[in-house]
């Protein structure tokens, strides 16, 4: 399998994986290590000064794994900016999944802000990886504006509804010249591996993953999703058609 | 004199640095970060920088997300 090339970096894993929902740190860190991911997102929030809980960052920090520090939590561009200045001093990459979404009950990324943030996190040196709308108009501004990647949705996250955005995802991966990161909406192997095989870079799942009933081996179950879905790409998929093709001989037992 | 940290008052002695702070809370040196008035105070200032009355210092860690 070709691996996957962001900002200069090699990925052997085409699967990304969220954080959040994990029944507990030990948990999560299993399904990760199941799941092969070479990048894992991660949150921040404020520290409670009189309830110190377990530090989640031990348990994502390994040698092959890129940290991904979101800015979940913002509502517009200038918050952006100063949480992605809080990551990268906190976590000490510049690697960052840029992420504005003020709606609530929806979380549908702001697009404007969102363009906004990327063109000044480029500029200040971020590897800027925006999740947005699977709009492939704003995903070629995006890329314009210097983003490593794009990440449209599939579906609003936590919805595991699948790839409801299919066409417009389609038209994205015809056109774009850096990676096409499918993220939100994910929520069967199936659904990561039609990503895959529609030509997707990668995919970023989460919940799917977080909530399974065994989140270890539902990550397994992604992981070989994602490649099977990457290698029927690469092998380039057969055409499909409205009328029958006949694959065996239809005349010559019977017949003749 | 009192600052607020994390929206909560606290009293820290006058002339205090964010070091000092960084202490009490017996903060690691990896995968924290301090803002004072919304401004991030890189690590290398810590030690430098003199925390004055009213500040208002916002502390950050890892946390759970996707």
């Amino acid at each position: 399998m070709e691996k996957l090339v962001i900002a200069g970096k090699e990925f052997a894993s085409r699967l990304f994986l969220g954080t959040g929902k994990f029944n507990s740190n030990e948990r999560m860190e299993e399904a990760i290590l199941a799941s092969g991911s070479e990048m894992v997102t991660v949150a921040m929030k404020r520290i409670d000064l009189d309830n110190r809980d377990d530090d989640m960052l031990a348990h994502i920090q390994h040698s092959h794994i890129q940290l991904l520090p979101n800015t979940s939590g913002v509502r517009n561009a200038e918050e952006a900016v100063f949480a992605a200045q809080m990551a990268r001093e906190a976590f000490g990459t510049n690697w960052l999944k840029l992420e504005i979404h003020p709606d609530p009950r929806y979380l549908l990324p702001d697009p404007i802000e969102t363009l906004k943030a990327t063109e000044e996190l480029v500029k200040a040196g971020f590897v800027v990886l925006p999740y947005c709308q699977a709009d492939p108009v704003l995903c070629k501004r995006l890329e314009e504006a210097g983003a490593a990647t794009v990440m449209p949705l599939g579906a609003p996250i936590g919805t595991n509804k699948g790839l409801q955005t299919r066409e417009f995802l389609r038209i994205i991966i015809e056109q774009a010249t850096v990676p096409v990161v499918v993220d939100a909406g994910i929520g069967a192997p199936s659904h990561a591996a039609e990503a895959m095989e529609m030509g997707a870079s990668a995919v970023l799942v989460n919940t799917a993953i977080a909530v399974a009933g065994n989140p270890t081996e539902m990550a397994r179950a992604f992981k070989l999703a994602v490649e099977s879905g990457r290698m029927a790409y690469e092998a380039q998929l057969a055409a499909s058609g409205f009328t029958a093709v006949a694959s065996s001989p239809l005349t010559a037992f019977l017949n003749d | 004199m009192k600052i607020q940290v994390n929206n909560k008052e606290t009293e820290v002695p006058t002339g205090a640095t964010v070091s000092l702070l960084a202490a009490r809370f017996d903060l690691p040196d990896k995968g924290t970060a301090i803002a004072v008035n919304n401004r991030l105070v890189p690590h290398i200032r810590w030690d430098s920088y003199i925390l004055v009355e009213n500040d208002s210092v916002v502390i950050i860690k890892a946390a759970c997300g996707g």
